[in-house]
Protein backbone atom coordinates (compact mmCIF):
# COMPACT_ATOMS: atom_id res chain seq x y z
CA UNK A 1 0.00 0.00 0.00
CA UNK A 2 1.23 3.47 -0.88
CA UNK A 3 2.33 5.70 1.94
CA UNK A 4 -0.45 7.76 3.49
CA UNK A 5 -0.50 11.47 2.82
CA UNK A 6 -0.39 13.87 5.75
CA UNK A 7 -2.26 17.16 6.02
CA UNK A 8 -0.48 20.36 7.14
CA UNK A 9 -2.10 19.87 10.55
CA UNK A 10 -0.70 16.39 11.13
CA UNK A 11 1.64 17.38 13.97
CA UNK A 12 -1.11 19.41 15.61
CA UNK A 13 -3.44 16.39 15.60
CA UNK A 14 -0.80 14.11 17.08
CA UNK A 15 0.03 16.74 19.71
CA UNK A 16 -3.65 16.96 20.64
CA UNK A 17 -3.70 13.20 21.25
CA UNK A 18 -5.75 12.27 18.19
CA UNK A 19 -6.13 8.68 17.10
CA UNK A 20 -4.97 8.72 13.49
CA UNK A 21 -6.45 6.36 10.88
CA UNK A 22 -6.10 5.85 7.13
CA UNK A 23 -8.91 7.54 5.17
CA UNK A 24 -9.03 7.92 1.38
CA UNK A 25 -5.24 7.67 1.18
CA UNK A 26 -4.68 10.17 4.00
CA UNK A 27 -3.72 9.80 7.63
CA UNK A 28 -6.57 11.57 9.43
CA UNK A 29 -7.74 12.09 13.03
CA UNK A 30 -10.77 9.86 13.73
CA UNK A 31 -11.16 11.18 17.26
CA UNK A 32 -9.39 13.16 19.97
CA UNK A 33 -9.28 12.20 23.66
CA UNK A 34 -12.76 13.69 24.27
CA UNK A 35 -14.26 10.92 22.09
CA UNK A 36 -16.80 10.84 19.28
CA UNK A 37 -19.86 11.45 21.43
CA UNK A 38 -18.48 14.51 23.23
CA UNK A 39 -17.04 15.91 19.98
CA UNK A 40 -20.39 15.50 18.24
CA UNK A 41 -22.27 17.26 21.03
CA UNK A 42 -19.69 20.01 21.28
CA UNK A 43 -20.20 20.81 17.60
CA UNK A 44 -23.98 21.04 18.01
CA UNK A 45 -23.66 23.18 21.15
CA UNK A 46 -20.59 25.36 20.55
CA UNK A 47 -18.07 25.16 17.71
CA UNK A 48 -16.03 22.29 16.29
CA UNK A 49 -12.87 22.63 14.21
CA UNK A 50 -12.36 19.99 11.52
CA UNK A 51 -9.29 19.43 9.36
CA UNK A 52 -10.66 18.62 5.92
CA UNK A 53 -7.44 19.36 4.07
CA UNK A 54 -7.64 15.94 2.44
CA UNK A 55 -10.47 17.19 0.22
CA UNK A 56 -9.61 18.24 -3.31
CA UNK A 57 -9.60 21.96 -4.16
CA UNK A 58 -9.73 22.86 -7.82
CA UNK A 59 -9.83 26.14 -9.75
CA UNK A 60 -11.50 26.19 -13.17
CA UNK A 61 -10.35 29.22 -15.15
CA UNK A 62 -11.25 30.56 -18.58
CA UNK A 63 -8.79 30.19 -21.40
CA UNK A 64 -7.13 33.35 -22.77
CA UNK A 65 -9.62 36.17 -23.22
CA UNK A 66 -12.57 34.31 -21.71
CA UNK A 67 -14.56 35.01 -18.56
CA UNK A 68 -16.87 33.47 -15.98
CA UNK A 69 -19.55 32.75 -18.59
CA UNK A 70 -17.15 30.48 -20.45
CA UNK A 71 -16.29 28.60 -17.26
CA UNK A 72 -19.95 28.31 -16.25
CA UNK A 73 -21.01 27.14 -19.71
CA UNK A 74 -18.30 24.46 -19.67
CA UNK A 75 -19.30 23.30 -16.18
CA UNK A 76 -22.92 23.01 -17.30
CA UNK A 77 -21.79 20.26 -19.69
CA UNK A 78 -20.63 18.12 -16.73
CA UNK A 79 -23.03 19.20 -13.95
CA UNK A 80 -26.86 19.15 -13.95
CA UNK A 81 -26.81 22.31 -11.86
CA UNK A 82 -27.42 25.88 -13.00
CA UNK A 83 -23.89 27.31 -13.00
CA UNK A 84 -24.66 30.28 -15.23
CA UNK A 85 -27.35 31.26 -12.73
CA UNK A 86 -24.89 31.34 -9.84
CA UNK A 87 -24.03 34.86 -8.74
CA UNK A 88 -20.52 36.02 -7.95
CA UNK A 89 -19.61 35.24 -4.34
CA UNK A 90 -22.11 32.38 -4.09
CA UNK A 91 -21.65 28.63 -3.85
CA UNK A 92 -23.82 25.65 -4.78
CA UNK A 93 -23.94 21.92 -4.10
CA UNK A 94 -23.70 19.78 -7.20
CA UNK A 95 -22.56 16.47 -8.68
CA UNK A 96 -20.68 15.18 -11.68
CA UNK A 97 -22.81 12.63 -13.54
CA UNK A 98 -21.91 9.76 -15.84
CA UNK A 99 -23.63 8.66 -19.07
CA UNK A 100 -26.03 6.44 -17.10
CA UNK A 101 -27.04 9.31 -14.84
CA UNK A 102 -24.99 7.93 -11.93
CA UNK A 103 -23.00 10.20 -9.65
CA UNK A 104 -19.23 10.35 -10.24
CA UNK A 105 -18.78 12.65 -7.25
CA UNK A 106 -20.66 15.28 -5.28
CA UNK A 107 -19.02 18.64 -4.74
CA UNK A 108 -19.32 22.32 -3.96
CA UNK A 109 -18.71 24.92 -6.66
CA UNK A 110 -18.40 28.68 -6.21
CA UNK A 111 -18.47 31.66 -8.55
CA UNK A 112 -15.26 33.57 -7.83
CA UNK A 113 -15.87 36.23 -10.44
CA UNK A 114 -13.22 35.24 -12.94
CA UNK A 115 -13.06 31.51 -12.13
CA UNK A 116 -14.88 28.67 -10.42
CA UNK A 117 -13.65 27.15 -7.16
CA UNK A 118 -14.53 23.49 -6.54
CA UNK A 119 -14.20 21.30 -3.45
CA UNK A 120 -14.39 17.57 -4.19
CA UNK A 121 -14.12 14.37 -2.15
CA UNK A 122 -10.59 13.18 -1.36
CA UNK A 123 -11.22 9.63 -2.57
CA UNK A 124 -12.62 10.90 -5.89
CA UNK A 125 -10.25 13.78 -6.64
CA UNK A 126 -8.17 11.87 -9.19
CA UNK A 127 -11.24 10.43 -10.93
CA UNK A 128 -12.87 13.88 -11.00
CA UNK A 129 -9.82 15.57 -12.46
CA UNK A 130 -9.47 12.94 -15.20
CA UNK A 131 -13.17 13.29 -16.00
CA UNK A 132 -13.05 17.10 -16.06
CA UNK A 133 -9.95 17.11 -18.27
CA UNK A 134 -11.53 14.68 -20.69
CA UNK A 135 -14.87 16.50 -20.82
CA UNK A 136 -13.93 20.19 -20.65
CA UNK A 137 -10.12 20.29 -20.67
CA UNK A 138 -10.16 21.80 -24.18
CA UNK A 139 -12.41 24.67 -23.11
CA UNK A 140 -11.10 25.75 -19.69
CA UNK A 141 -7.97 25.58 -17.55
CA UNK A 142 -8.27 22.98 -14.78
CA UNK A 143 -5.92 23.66 -11.89
CA UNK A 144 -5.75 21.40 -8.82
CA UNK A 145 -4.85 23.74 -5.95
CA UNK A 146 -1.95 21.95 -4.31
CA UNK A 147 -0.45 23.63 -1.29
CA UNK A 148 -3.76 24.59 0.26
CA UNK A 149 -5.39 23.40 3.44
CA UNK A 150 -9.11 23.34 4.28
CA UNK A 151 -10.56 23.86 7.75
CA UNK A 152 -14.21 23.68 8.75
CA UNK A 153 -15.54 25.52 11.79
CA UNK A 154 -19.06 24.31 12.56
CA UNK A 155 -21.68 24.97 15.19
CA UNK A 156 -23.82 27.74 16.69
CA UNK A 157 -20.77 29.55 18.08
CA UNK A 158 -18.73 29.28 14.87
CA UNK A 159 -19.60 32.81 13.78
CA UNK A 160 -18.61 34.38 17.10
CA UNK A 161 -15.31 32.49 17.06
CA UNK A 162 -14.33 33.15 13.46
CA UNK A 163 -15.43 36.80 13.63
CA UNK A 164 -12.65 37.43 16.15
CA UNK A 165 -10.09 36.93 13.41
CA UNK A 166 -12.34 37.81 10.44
CA UNK A 167 -15.13 40.26 11.37
CA UNK A 168 -16.41 40.18 7.78
CA UNK A 169 -17.92 36.73 8.27
CA UNK A 170 -20.79 38.28 10.24
CA UNK A 171 -22.23 39.69 7.03
CA UNK A 172 -22.10 36.37 5.20
CA UNK A 173 -25.13 34.14 4.81
CA UNK A 174 -25.42 30.44 3.98
CA UNK A 175 -23.47 29.57 0.80
CA UNK A 176 -21.76 32.96 0.52
CA UNK A 177 -18.07 32.79 -0.43
CA UNK A 178 -15.62 35.58 0.31
CA UNK A 179 -11.89 36.22 0.16
CA UNK A 180 -10.96 37.53 3.60
CA UNK A 181 -7.78 38.21 5.50
CA UNK A 182 -7.63 36.33 8.79
CA UNK A 183 -6.08 38.37 11.59
CA UNK A 184 -3.50 35.77 12.58
CA UNK A 185 0.26 36.39 12.59
CA UNK A 186 0.21 39.35 10.31
CA UNK A 187 -2.69 38.30 8.15
CA UNK A 188 -3.58 35.10 6.32
CA UNK A 189 -5.39 35.34 2.99
CA UNK A 190 -8.27 32.87 3.02
CA UNK A 191 -11.30 31.92 1.01
CA UNK A 192 -14.22 31.50 3.41
CA UNK A 193 -17.61 29.97 2.62
CA UNK A 194 -20.57 29.81 4.98
CA UNK A 195 -21.30 26.11 4.59
CA UNK A 196 -20.40 22.71 5.99
CA UNK A 197 -21.23 19.06 6.45
CA UNK A 198 -22.86 18.96 9.87
CA UNK A 199 -26.28 20.60 9.41
CA UNK A 200 -25.09 23.43 11.65
CA UNK A 201 -24.25 26.99 10.76
CA UNK A 202 -20.55 27.25 10.07
CA UNK A 203 -17.71 28.00 7.73
CA UNK A 204 -15.20 26.28 5.49
CA UNK A 205 -11.86 28.05 5.22
CA UNK A 206 -9.45 27.45 2.36
CA UNK A 207 -5.98 28.81 3.12
CA UNK A 208 -2.31 28.36 2.30
CA UNK A 209 -1.02 25.08 3.76
CA UNK A 210 1.91 26.74 5.51
CA UNK A 211 -0.42 29.04 7.50
CA UNK A 212 -3.03 26.45 8.40
CA UNK A 213 -1.52 25.40 11.71
CA UNK A 214 -1.27 28.98 12.98
CA UNK A 215 -4.92 29.61 12.13
CA UNK A 216 -6.04 26.29 13.63
CA UNK A 217 -4.14 27.03 16.84
CA UNK A 218 -5.63 30.53 17.03
CA UNK A 219 -9.13 29.06 16.73
CA UNK A 220 -8.45 26.21 19.18
CA UNK A 221 -7.31 28.74 21.79
CA UNK A 222 -10.85 30.14 21.83
CA UNK A 223 -13.02 28.80 24.59
CA UNK A 224 -15.89 27.64 22.39
CA UNK A 225 -13.73 25.78 19.86
CA UNK A 226 -12.68 22.12 20.17
CA UNK A 227 -11.02 19.81 17.62
CA UNK A 228 -13.38 17.28 16.01
CA UNK A 229 -12.38 14.05 14.24
CA UNK A 230 -13.79 12.06 11.35
CA UNK A 231 -15.89 9.91 13.71
CA UNK A 232 -18.05 12.82 14.82
CA UNK A 233 -17.98 14.29 11.32
CA UNK A 234 -19.71 11.10 10.17
CA UNK A 235 -22.35 11.03 12.92
CA UNK A 236 -23.04 14.76 12.45
CA UNK A 237 -23.58 14.47 8.70
CA UNK A 238 -25.70 11.34 9.15
CA UNK A 239 -28.03 13.12 11.59
CA UNK A 240 -28.16 15.99 9.10
CA UNK A 241 -29.23 13.54 6.36
CA UNK A 242 -26.21 14.38 4.19
CA UNK A 243 -24.77 11.81 1.80
CA UNK A 244 -21.31 10.30 2.09
CA UNK A 245 -19.88 9.51 -1.34
CA UNK A 246 -19.06 5.81 -1.62
CA UNK A 247 -21.62 4.91 1.05
CA UNK A 248 -24.86 6.63 0.10
CA UNK A 249 -24.17 7.68 -3.47
CA UNK A 250 -21.97 6.29 -6.22
CA UNK A 251 -21.85 5.73 -9.97
CA UNK A 252 -24.95 3.49 -9.80
CA UNK A 253 -27.21 5.97 -7.99
CA UNK A 254 -28.82 8.73 -10.03
CA UNK A 255 -29.71 12.04 -8.35
CA UNK A 256 -33.39 11.03 -8.32
CA UNK A 257 -32.69 7.60 -6.84
CA UNK A 258 -30.51 9.37 -4.26
CA UNK A 259 -33.28 11.88 -3.45
CA UNK A 260 -31.02 14.76 -4.48
CA UNK A 261 -33.29 16.22 -7.16
CA UNK A 262 -33.61 19.40 -5.09
CA UNK A 263 -30.07 20.21 -6.25
CA UNK A 264 -31.10 20.29 -9.94
CA UNK A 265 -32.36 23.78 -10.65
CA UNK A 266 -35.27 24.54 -13.03
CA UNK A 267 -33.20 25.91 -15.93
CA UNK A 268 -31.60 22.48 -16.39
CA UNK A 269 -34.85 20.51 -16.24
CA UNK A 270 -37.19 19.80 -19.17
CA UNK A 271 -38.83 23.03 -20.25
CA UNK A 272 -35.99 25.03 -18.71
CA UNK A 273 -33.86 27.55 -20.59
CA UNK A 274 -30.81 25.25 -20.61
CA UNK A 275 -32.44 21.83 -20.19
CA UNK A 276 -30.17 18.78 -20.38
CA UNK A 277 -26.75 18.87 -21.97
CA UNK A 278 -24.97 17.01 -19.17
CA UNK A 279 -23.99 13.32 -19.06
CA UNK A 280 -26.94 11.04 -18.34
CA UNK A 281 -29.45 13.86 -18.93
CA UNK A 282 -31.99 11.57 -20.61
CA UNK A 283 -32.11 9.18 -17.65
CA UNK A 284 -32.14 11.91 -15.01
CA UNK A 285 -34.69 14.16 -16.71
CA UNK A 286 -36.97 11.16 -17.34
CA UNK A 287 -36.73 10.17 -13.68
CA UNK A 288 -37.49 13.74 -12.58
CA UNK A 289 -40.84 13.38 -14.33
CA UNK A 290 -41.73 9.74 -13.76
CA UNK A 291 -39.81 8.85 -10.61
CA UNK A 292 -37.11 6.27 -9.99
CA UNK A 293 -37.48 2.57 -9.16
CA UNK A 294 -35.77 2.98 -5.79
CA UNK A 295 -35.11 5.83 -3.36
CA UNK A 296 -32.73 6.89 -0.64
CA UNK A 297 -34.69 7.24 2.60
CA UNK A 298 -34.09 8.02 6.24
CA UNK A 299 -34.48 5.05 8.58
CA UNK A 300 -35.18 4.96 12.31
CA UNK A 301 -34.42 1.56 13.82
CA UNK A 302 -36.73 0.83 16.74
CA UNK A 303 -34.90 -0.20 19.88
CA UNK A 304 -31.30 0.67 20.57
CA UNK A 305 -29.34 -1.59 18.22
CA UNK A 306 -27.71 0.46 15.43
CA UNK A 307 -28.26 -0.76 11.86
CA UNK A 308 -24.99 -0.23 10.10
CA UNK A 309 -23.94 -0.06 6.45
CA UNK A 310 -24.94 -3.25 4.63
CA UNK A 311 -27.86 -4.17 6.89
CA UNK A 312 -30.43 -5.91 4.62
CA UNK A 313 -33.98 -4.50 4.62
CA UNK A 314 -37.34 -6.07 3.82
CA UNK A 315 -41.00 -5.13 4.43
CA UNK A 316 -42.12 -5.89 7.96
CA UNK A 317 -43.76 -9.27 8.42
CA UNK A 318 -42.62 -10.73 5.10
CA UNK A 319 -40.18 -13.58 5.41
CA UNK A 320 -38.90 -12.95 1.89
CA UNK A 321 -35.52 -11.90 0.59
CA UNK A 322 -34.16 -8.40 1.20
CA UNK A 323 -35.43 -5.59 -1.04
CA UNK A 324 -32.95 -2.93 0.01
CA UNK A 325 -30.14 -2.13 2.40
CA UNK A 326 -28.68 0.43 4.76
CA UNK A 327 -25.92 2.59 3.26
CA UNK A 328 -25.02 4.62 6.38
CA UNK A 329 -26.04 3.82 9.90
CA UNK A 330 -25.00 4.34 13.46
CA UNK A 331 -25.92 6.02 16.68
CA UNK A 332 -27.01 9.66 16.60
CA UNK A 333 -25.61 11.35 19.73
CA UNK A 334 -27.96 14.35 19.44
CA UNK A 335 -31.15 12.39 18.83
CA UNK A 336 -29.84 9.75 21.27
CA UNK A 337 -30.97 6.83 19.19
CA UNK A 338 -29.82 4.81 16.20
CA UNK A 339 -30.29 6.50 12.83
CA UNK A 340 -29.64 5.30 9.30
CA UNK A 341 -30.08 5.94 5.60
CA UNK A 342 -30.57 3.38 2.89
CA UNK A 343 -32.24 2.40 -0.35
CA UNK A 344 -35.65 0.78 -0.77
CA UNK A 345 -38.05 0.27 -3.70
CA UNK A 346 -40.02 3.49 -4.27
CA UNK A 347 -43.21 1.66 -3.24
CA UNK A 348 -41.70 1.33 0.26
CA UNK A 349 -40.16 4.81 0.44
CA UNK A 350 -43.07 6.64 2.02
CA UNK A 351 -42.44 8.08 5.49
CA UNK A 352 -43.86 5.77 8.14
CA UNK A 353 -43.45 2.59 6.08
CA UNK A 354 -42.57 -0.24 8.41
CA UNK A 355 -39.61 -2.39 7.41
CA UNK A 356 -37.28 -4.75 9.17
CA UNK A 357 -33.51 -4.95 9.07
CA UNK A 358 -31.32 -7.94 9.87
CA UNK A 359 -28.80 -7.37 12.65
CA UNK A 360 -26.82 -10.39 13.83
CA UNK A 361 -29.29 -12.87 12.38
CA UNK A 362 -32.39 -11.24 13.84
CA UNK A 363 -34.88 -9.16 11.86
CA UNK A 364 -35.68 -6.02 13.83
CA UNK A 365 -38.23 -3.26 13.14
CA UNK A 366 -37.17 -0.07 11.39
CA UNK A 367 -39.37 2.75 10.08
CA UNK A 368 -38.89 5.00 7.04
CA UNK A 369 -38.42 8.55 8.35
CA UNK A 370 -38.02 12.08 7.05
CA UNK A 371 -34.51 13.50 6.67
CA UNK A 372 -32.80 15.26 8.30
CA UNK A 373 -33.00 13.70 11.77
CA UNK A 374 -31.74 16.97 13.27
CA UNK A 375 -33.08 20.18 11.66
CA UNK A 376 -30.55 22.18 9.65
CA UNK A 377 -29.60 25.45 11.29
CA UNK A 378 -28.10 27.28 8.33
CA UNK A 379 -27.98 31.10 8.42
CA UNK A 380 -30.05 31.80 5.32
CA UNK B 1 -11.48 -14.45 48.33
CA UNK B 2 -11.79 -12.93 44.87
CA UNK B 3 -9.79 -14.28 41.97
CA UNK B 4 -9.35 -11.85 39.07
CA UNK B 5 -8.23 -13.10 35.67
CA UNK B 6 -7.88 -11.58 32.24
CA UNK B 7 -8.51 -13.00 28.75
CA UNK B 8 -6.45 -12.15 25.67
CA UNK B 9 -9.61 -10.44 24.35
CA UNK B 10 -9.33 -7.89 27.20
CA UNK B 11 -12.14 -9.18 29.37
CA UNK B 12 -11.78 -9.32 33.12
CA UNK B 13 -13.20 -12.27 35.06
CA UNK B 14 -13.81 -11.96 38.77
CA UNK B 15 -14.56 -15.21 40.63
CA UNK B 16 -15.96 -15.06 44.15
CA UNK B 17 -16.01 -18.81 44.69
CA UNK B 18 -19.51 -19.12 43.27
CA UNK B 19 -20.00 -16.99 40.15
CA UNK B 20 -17.73 -15.29 37.62
CA UNK B 21 -18.49 -11.64 36.82
CA UNK B 22 -17.43 -10.59 33.32
CA UNK B 23 -16.53 -7.12 32.04
CA UNK B 24 -13.98 -5.47 29.77
CA UNK B 25 -10.75 -3.81 30.83
CA UNK B 26 -10.05 -0.08 30.71
CA UNK B 27 -7.72 -0.77 27.81
CA UNK B 28 -10.56 -2.40 25.84
CA UNK B 29 -13.04 0.32 26.77
CA UNK B 30 -10.67 2.95 25.53
CA UNK B 31 -10.10 1.14 22.24
CA UNK B 32 -13.83 0.65 21.73
CA UNK B 33 -14.85 4.29 22.11
CA UNK B 34 -18.22 5.47 23.43
CA UNK B 35 -20.55 2.51 23.94
CA UNK B 36 -24.12 3.19 22.78
CA UNK B 37 -25.82 -0.19 23.07
CA UNK B 38 -25.22 -3.51 24.77
CA UNK B 39 -27.07 -6.67 23.84
CA UNK B 40 -27.07 -9.03 26.82
CA UNK B 41 -27.89 -12.73 27.07
CA UNK B 42 -30.94 -14.15 28.83
CA UNK B 43 -30.52 -15.23 32.42
CA UNK B 44 -30.40 -19.00 33.11
CA UNK B 45 -28.94 -19.62 29.63
CA UNK B 46 -26.35 -22.42 29.43
CA UNK B 47 -23.33 -21.27 27.43
CA UNK B 48 -20.29 -22.98 25.91
CA UNK B 49 -16.86 -21.45 25.88
CA UNK B 50 -16.54 -19.26 22.78
CA UNK B 51 -20.28 -18.57 22.42
CA UNK B 52 -21.02 -14.97 21.46
CA UNK B 53 -22.94 -13.87 24.55
CA UNK B 54 -22.73 -10.07 24.51
CA UNK B 55 -22.63 -7.59 21.65
CA UNK B 56 -21.29 -4.13 22.39
CA UNK B 57 -22.09 -1.38 19.90
CA UNK B 58 -19.87 1.67 20.11
CA UNK B 59 -20.10 4.81 18.01
CA UNK B 60 -17.60 3.13 15.73
CA UNK B 61 -18.43 -0.56 15.45
CA UNK B 62 -19.84 -3.67 17.05
CA UNK B 63 -17.70 -5.97 19.21
CA UNK B 64 -18.44 -9.37 20.73
CA UNK B 65 -17.87 -10.75 24.18
CA UNK B 66 -17.42 -14.51 24.11
CA UNK B 67 -18.24 -16.86 26.95
CA UNK B 68 -14.90 -17.45 28.69
CA UNK B 69 -15.85 -20.97 29.80
CA UNK B 70 -18.73 -23.44 29.92
CA UNK B 71 -21.44 -22.63 32.44
CA UNK B 72 -24.79 -20.94 33.01
CA UNK B 73 -25.60 -17.20 32.87
CA UNK B 74 -27.03 -16.33 36.29
CA UNK B 75 -27.45 -12.58 36.09
CA UNK B 76 -27.09 -9.71 33.59
CA UNK B 77 -26.34 -6.09 34.44
CA UNK B 78 -29.76 -4.39 34.52
CA UNK B 79 -28.21 -0.89 34.32
CA UNK B 80 -26.83 -1.35 30.82
CA UNK B 81 -30.16 -1.26 29.02
CA UNK B 82 -30.65 2.41 29.87
CA UNK B 83 -27.05 3.39 30.51
CA UNK B 84 -24.82 1.52 28.05
CA UNK B 85 -22.26 4.33 28.49
CA UNK B 86 -21.36 2.80 31.88
CA UNK B 87 -19.20 0.36 29.90
CA UNK B 88 -17.09 3.30 28.74
CA UNK B 89 -17.18 5.27 31.97
CA UNK B 90 -16.75 2.54 34.55
CA UNK B 91 -15.66 -0.66 32.81
CA UNK B 92 -14.22 -2.23 35.96
CA UNK B 93 -17.21 -1.39 38.14
CA UNK B 94 -20.76 -0.57 37.10
CA UNK B 95 -20.04 -1.50 33.48
CA UNK B 96 -19.95 -5.28 34.05
CA UNK B 97 -22.00 -7.42 31.62
CA UNK B 98 -23.07 -10.67 33.22
CA UNK B 99 -22.40 -13.24 35.91
CA UNK B 100 -22.10 -16.94 35.19
CA UNK B 101 -21.72 -20.09 37.21
CA UNK B 102 -18.80 -22.02 35.71
CA UNK B 103 -19.19 -25.77 35.21
CA UNK B 104 -15.56 -26.15 36.23
CA UNK B 105 -13.93 -23.26 38.13
CA UNK B 106 -10.54 -24.68 37.15
CA UNK B 107 -11.24 -23.27 33.67
CA UNK B 108 -10.15 -19.92 35.11
CA UNK B 109 -6.59 -21.18 35.39
CA UNK B 110 -6.02 -20.84 31.63
CA UNK B 111 -6.35 -17.04 31.85
CA UNK B 112 -3.80 -14.37 32.77
CA UNK B 113 -3.30 -12.78 36.16
CA UNK B 114 -2.86 -9.04 36.42
CA UNK B 115 0.90 -9.00 35.89
CA UNK B 116 0.62 -11.24 32.84
CA UNK B 117 -2.17 -9.11 31.44
CA UNK B 118 -0.14 -5.91 31.84
CA UNK B 119 2.72 -7.55 29.98
CA UNK B 120 0.23 -8.68 27.31
CA UNK B 121 -0.97 -5.10 26.72
CA UNK B 122 2.55 -3.71 26.76
CA UNK B 123 3.55 -6.26 24.12
CA UNK B 124 0.80 -4.91 21.89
Amino acid sequence: MAELKKTPLHELHVGLGARMVPFAGWEMPVQYPAGVMAEHRHTREAAGLFDVSHMGQVAIRPQGGGGWEDVAAALETVLPQSVLGLKEGRQRYGFLTNERGGIIDDLMFANRGDHAFLVVNAARAEVDLAHLRRMIGGKVEIEPLAGRALLALQGPKAEAALARIAPGVREMRFMDVRALTLDVVGGVPALVSRSGYTGEDGFEISLPADRAEAVARALLEMEEVAPIGLGARDSLRLEAGLCLYGNDIDETTTPVVAALEWAIQKPRRRGGARAGGFPGAEVILDQLETGAPRRRVGLLPEGRAPMRQGTPLRPEGTAGSPVGSVTSGGFGPTVERPVAMGYVPTSLAETGTRLEGEVRGRWRPVVVADLPFVPHRYRR
Amino acid sequence: MLIVKYTPEHEWLEYNGEVVTVGITEHAAEQLGDVVFVELPEEDTPVTKGDEVVVIESVKAAADILAPMDGVITEVNPLLEDEPELVSKDPLGQGWFFRMKPNDPADLDQYMDEAEYKAHIAGG
